[in-house]
């Protein structure tokens, strides 16, 4: 039953961890071997299952799945989990991506059985807890943003920005401006912006930032108009500065009718401090994964809620959960509105996502979020201020949650960021997020959030400046690495030429 | 301090402060932001709950809810996308570790080795159930996983502009379709059921050669079984894609989308160990021929090797995805639902094929003794005379959503009123009821007594 890949692994093999290291789940199978345990199968299963199902559509072949016991099963997970590393593991500052502390209050919520059991087909009113959740998630997300019109259904970021500009196109469709086809992204931006707008069928238009690393509004201004259905934007941006501009930027976007879409990656960075809708906000998502603690799960699940102003309510995905004739004593129910652009996910999003964030803003409540973009800030500025001087970081002295570097300095000596990234995981770090933004050549973004601590920051800022210092003596030793992991640096354009992607 | 998770102590701040030049934390942020953004009133939300305060509410919260588990006092024969499940003990064990729970994705692979090979695994584990070349890492579940196959289709059939699609299928997946297809200038058509299956007569009628892709379920959403060797027949003499959505779980008893020439197939894996969660506990799998392999969207892992000749895993294909290709990109997904997915090749791992069939075949098993059992006293309430696999349809007396409700006080979740997810396009009499490898000879005999009444 088991495929074998043939693939050449180094080592004679004569250690446990030399087998786990090189074997995949299917070479570890052994025919007639289980790892599970259910009761007898009852006498009349046979008799039954050819009675019921025609032979045309039977199974002719198993699949090929591997045969391990329970014990092996747990063996190779937990070797693998052991060569990835986590935010328990270690300093993760993966630019962008707020890899802080998850707590654990967060998990015991999500894990309660009255929540991990619920159908999504059962009666509102056997969900009553649940939904509670719900609708108290949209309204502190609500008042936390200034866009008090709550979905909590996107499955992530992109999947919030793609309902958003549906939800865009929806509205404007509605008014009978239908010309409007364009979404104006400053090269700031991440990827999923314009593929996002792609998505929906709206054509993204790149302005280029200024030289402060902000949207250049006169570069807005050429671009906005008759066509312009929204301007996207994240704030604070990429480069880790917040849109100082985008007020008056907004303005522009208004006056010529069009809606203004804030990217929330970053809301972490001004939480409890500054409310988008103030700047200019109409419609704005939330990555629940990183300014409110979720679990990133080695790439998801996510969740993407998406705020929008009161206007545009009617177009939010269905359902939303209300309180019955708005009734502060009534019982909490789904709501499809009419206009509702439909349905963008099955039932009603990453439930368990809710439930986490739910905890994490109770626990935290209105000083304890105000402390989360106070501290991110804090943190991220004082490891600039500790790397300034060793390294190029363009842009000023101060930034919100993340700064950029730009290691074409480095890169002159011989050492690229790529390599400086992989030297970090020798050290032991993982490494920041690498070549992006796109407008930073040689970017190596750093974020560091709120759940740090000094020592780390010093450590971590005492590795860099000896790699800096390694660039300018001796680059190679850097290029060479990593070294201390499972394996060193991959093939990836063998991998992409001759895609293997199954066993 | 307000925050529990911030470890900076007060003199640390001051030191930190120091170095960065700056008198307090609000200077930093009013050198950023204009000072009549910063909002400085109350936000007005719940106050700060201690953990141990926390706890207590959550577990009210919960306690709040009615779930069908052991001691509940309910049984669960509910289904229609989302069911009632074994879930082995140690799935939650090792997902659970923190490498897994708290990384992200693995953009490194020298550090996320251990995560690449699971999504590999998992890769290869959908594609052999699937019996499909190409599996990709997933997608966010069921529903977005047809919405990226239409969007697939369309982009290698990109003159034609009409999707055909069943109307069999699960209802918030046509919806879902709808919406994602809204604004594009394509057709949408429903091909109306008869007798609970996709007319092949009418499909025939349906399509022509505008048609980018016809795509059905099977098992269907009322959990009759599609004559896909004939649907597929039928898409592909007009040069349509073939799009089928197939329960994981079924294929350990029933033919696996390749064996028919389906040329994607898609799926909603929360019947491989994931909790029913409200339905939020999902992963959407995605499965296709080899050609379309540069067109799949979301993360793929290949197999490679590093400098010294050892295997080892990558995200490949990349410049297929938004943080290379932007605009251009097969697809605007970035986080997928890898810890799902990992979930689910934890339970594929345990299970083998002997446990697949096993499951599957309790599965149909003991859906078809409890439709028998209705059959027996009310012989007209099964409203389809199809083949099932995991659910039946029955015709309720009064509406079915009230049927549900007057079940709950006899200790049953009876199922899924159709009207809920519907519109009452199928009317209010029907109701969806599953009966998993979980439910007992004793459970369905109870069932059947309590049902009876509102048949």
């Amino acid at each position: 039953m088991s495929r074998r890949i043939q693939i050449a692994n180094d080592g004679d093999g004569l250690s446990v961890k030399a087998r786990l290291d090189t074997q995949t789940i299917f070479e570890l199978s052994e025919p007639g071997r289980t790892g599970f345990s259910l009761p007898p199968e009852s006498a009349d299963t046979d008799e039954i299952v050819k009675a019921a199902l025609p032979s045309e559509f039977r199974r002719n072949t198993p699949p090929a799945l591997p045969e391990v016991s329970e014990l092996t099963v747990m063996r190779h997970f937990t070797h693998l989990s052991g060569r990835t590393m986590g935010v328990e593991t270690t300093f993760y500052p993966l630019g962008s991506c707020t890899m802080k502390y998850n707590p654990k209050i967060n998990e015991y919520g999500a894990w309660l059985p009255g929540f991990t059991n619920l159908h999504p087909d059962q009666p509102t009113e056997t969900m009553q807890g649940l939904l509670e959740a719900y609708w108290q998630v949209q309204e502190i997300l609500g008042k936390l943003t200034g866009l008090p019109a709550v979905s909590l259904q996107p499955a992530a970021g992109a999947h919030g920005e793609f309902t958003a500009l549906l939800m865009t196109k929806a509205y404007f469709a509605d008014r009978g401006e239908t010309a409007r086809t364009q979404v104006i992204i400053p090269d700031t931006a991440h990827g999923t912006n314009p593929a996002s707008a792609h998505r929906v069928g709206l054509e993204p238009v790149e302005i280029k930032s200024n030289e402060r690393g902000r949207i250049d509004v006169e570069a807005l201004r050429k671009v906005v108009g008759p066509k312009t259905a929204c301007l996207m934007v994240t704030n604070p941006n990429t480069i880790g500065l917040f849109e100082d501009n985008l007020r008056e930027a907004a303005e522009l976007v208004h006056q010529a009718g069009g809606l203004v879409y804030i990217d929330g990656a970053n809301f972490n960075a001004i939480v409890g401090r500054v409310r988008p809708a103030d700047f200019g906000g109409d419609m704005m998502h939330i990555n629940l994964h990183k300014t409110f603690s979720i679990p990133h799960g080695g790439g998801g699940p996510g969740a993407g809620p998406i705020v929008v102003r009161d206007f545009l309510r009617p177009y939010l995905p269905r359902p939303t959960v209300v309180r019955q004739n708005g009734d502060a004593a009534a019982p909490f129910a789904f709501h499809n509105d009419p206009k509702s652009i439909g349905k963008i996910r099955s039932y009603f999003g990453n439930v368990a996502h809710v439930v986490r964030a739910y905890a994490y803003l109770r626990q935290l409540g209105e000083e304890g979020l105000r402390a989360v973009s106070d501290y991110a800030v804090l943190n991220a500025n004082y490891l600039l201020a500790l790397l300034a001087g060793h390294y190029d970081i363009p842009y000023g002295n101060r930034c919100m949650h993340e700064f950029v570097i730009n290691a074409t300095k480095q890169k002159n000596q011989g050492a690229k960021a790529v390599d400086i990234a992989k030297k970090l995981i020798d050290y032991g770090f993982h490494p920041p997020t690498t070549y992006f933004p796109l407008i930073v050549p040689e970017a190596l973004m750093i974020e560091p959030t709120e759940t740090e601590n000094k020592e780390m920051l010093e450590l971590f800022a005492a590795t860099m400046i000896d790699i800096a210092q390694k660039a300018e003596t001796d680059a190679a030793q850097i290029v060479d690495s990593p070294r201390t992991t499972p394996v060193q640096r991959m093939d990836e354009l063998g991998a992409a030429r001759n895609p293997v992607v199954t066993a | 301090m307000s925050n529990p998770y911030i470890q900076t102590t007060p003199e640390q701040l001051s030191e930190m402060l120091a170095k960065i030049g700056a008198a307090s934390i609000d200077e930093i942020f009013n050198d950023q932001i204009p000072a009549d953004l910063q909002y400085k009133s109350s936000f007005e939300i719940p106050e700060a709950l201690s953990e141990l305060e926390l706890q207590a509410h959550l577990a009210e919260l919960a306690a709040r809810n009615r779930v069908a588990a052991p001691g509940s006092g309910f049984v669960s024969f509910m289904g229609g996308g989302i069911y009632d499940h074994f879930v082995p003990s140690a799935i939650m064990q090792v997902a659970g570790r923190q490498e897994y729970v708290t990384g992200y994705t693995p953009y490194q692979p020298e550090a996320s080795q251990g995560l690449l090979q699971a999504f590999f695994e998992y890769q290869t584990m959908i594609s052999r159930l699937y019996d499909m070349p190409v599996a990709n890492a997933s997608l966010y579940d069921g529903a977005s996983a047809v919405g990226e196959a239409v969007f697939m289709a369309l982009g290698i059939k990109t003159e034609r502009d009409r999707i055909l699609l069943s109307q069999t299928i699960h209802p918030d997946y046509r919806s879902l379709v709808a919406t994602y297809m809204a604004h594009f200038g394509v057709k949408v058509e429903t091909v109306s059921h008869e007798d609970g299956v996709t007319p092949t007569a009418a499909l025939e009628k349906a399509i022509g050669d505008d048609v980018a892709a016809v795509v059905v379920q099977h098992p269907n959403y009322f959990g009759c079984l599609e004559d896909v060797q004939k649907i597929g027949e039928i898409a592909h003499k007009s040069d349509a894609l073939f799009i089928v959505i197939a329960d994981p779980n079924s294929l350990g008893v029933l033919a696996p989308p390749g064996s028919y020439d389906a040329d994607i197939a898609v799926g909603e894996g929360q019947p491989l160990g994931l909790n029913p969660y409200a339905g939020g506990e999902t992963v959407g799998i995605f499965t296709c021929k080899k050609d379309f392999m540069r067109r799949v969207p979301g993360r793929l892992v290949g197999l490679t090797k590093d400098k010294s000749d050892r295997r080892g895993f990558v995200l490949t294909l990349q410049t297929r995805e938004q943080h290379i290709r932007r605009a251009k990109a097969t697809s605007n997904i970035c986080t997928n639902h890898a810890h799902n997915a990992l979930r689910s090749t934890i339970y594929m791992s345990l299970m083998g094929p002997n446990g697949m069939a096993r499951v599957a075949r309790a599965c149909l098993r003991n859906t078809n003794k409890l439709k028998n059992l209705v059959e027996q006293r009310k012989p007209e309430a099964v409203a389809f005379k199809q083949p099932v696999y995991k659910e039946f349809v029955v015709r309720t007396k009064s509406p079915a959503a009230d049927v549900q409700r007057e079940m709950l006080d006899r200790g049953f979740l009876a199922g899924t009123p159709l009207s809920l997810r519907t519109n009452a396009e199928f009317g209010e009499d029907l109701l969806l009821i599953s009966a998993t490898e979980k439910r007992t000879d004793n459970e369905m005999e109870q069932f059947v007594n309590a049902l009876e009444e509102f048949l």
